[in-house]
């Protein structure tokens, strides 16, 4: 039964189709729970008269591999268990900040349909629409953990 | 001028000890609820999310070892003439799942280190190869 789905769900993939869009906005209380769990104490993550004062930013910068993590549950979401992640390659490139609204999403840019795999451009963006994280991920349906 | 001396330079292709650590499912609970994951297998800690085994590998340092702005100084890096650090980014192959009772053992090595110039300045990168492997429970 499971298969059948997964197999099904592929074969109806199309290049251009759209993930589901997720809104994420971090609180500073998210924040220090995210750096508490990598051991971070960069201070730009939770000092904020000297993230502004000292290094110049406009607030709590949020930790970039956090951003990285949403572009992959961005993914797994929209798969389920009807397929995995292979790989991911994304770069962060905009700084963005503690309560800042952010959003990811995809659009499948290419199919290999005899590996069952797809090729993904995943993305944060800010609120002015510019791509803070731009990524790319292959996804292979058929094989979940 | 470039900021990046040969001396510099030299420390290109630099390895890390191997390092091994054990995969909790108190660890697994904490990212996956810190990162706003809604899957309930990563929030009960059955299995790793995807992205687990690179804050599994950030150093714990004793404060000494911290820089005045908190970051822990990379003892495989040599000093460089910029300070402010930031995340770039990632490259990732995923081959196995990682569960409570993993240990895991990762190997680093610097690959490149090269400069750009950007809006506010020279900015230098650095590369780093990593690999991860894991070991069943038992091991």
């Amino acid at each position: 039964m499971k298969i059948s789905s997964e197999l099904s769900r592929f074969g109806e993939l199309r290049v251009g189709h759209e993930l589901p869009q997720r809104v994420f906005e971090c609180g500073n209380v998210q924040l220090m729970l995210y750096n508490a769990s990598l051991w971070n104490g960069h201070r730009i993550h939770f000092d904020e008269p000297y993230a502004r004062e000292v290094e110049g930013y406009p607030g709590l910068v949020l930790a970039g591999p956090m951003l990285g993590d949403w572009l992959h549950q961005c993914v797994e979401e929209w798969l389920e268990d009807d397929g995995r992640i292979l790989s991911i390659d994304y770069s962060n490139r905009v700084a963005t900040y503690v309560d800042e609204k952010l959003f990811s999403g995809g659009t499948v840019t290419a199919i290999r349909a005899e590996s069952g795999e797809a090729e993904v451009d995943v993305f944060i963006k800010n609120a002015e629409g510019t791509v803070v994280t731009p990524g790319k991920v292959v996804v292979r349906f058929g094989e979940s953990w | 001028m470039s900021v990046l001396s040969e001396d510099l330079l030299a420390n290109i292709g630099l390895r890390s000890e191997p390092r091994r650590e054990l995969v909790t499912r108190r660890d697994i609970r904490k990212y996956a609820v810190a990162t706003g994951n809604r899957q309930r297998k990563y929030l009960d800690g059955d299995l790793a999310p995807p992205m687990f085994h690179v804050p599994l590998f950030w150093d714990v340092v004793e404060l000494d070892q911290l820089t005045p702005d908190g970051v822990s100084i990379d003892t495989l890096l040599p000093k460089f003439p910029l300070e402010k650090a930031m995340a770039g980014g990632l490259n990732i192959d995923y081959h196995l799942p990682v569960r409570p009772g993993d240990w895991l053992t990762a190997t680093r090595t610097l690959t490149d280190i090269y400069e750009k110039v950007g809006r506010s300045g020279p900015l230098i990168f650095t590369k780093w190869s990593w690999m991860w492997l894991t070991r069943m429970t038992n091991w």
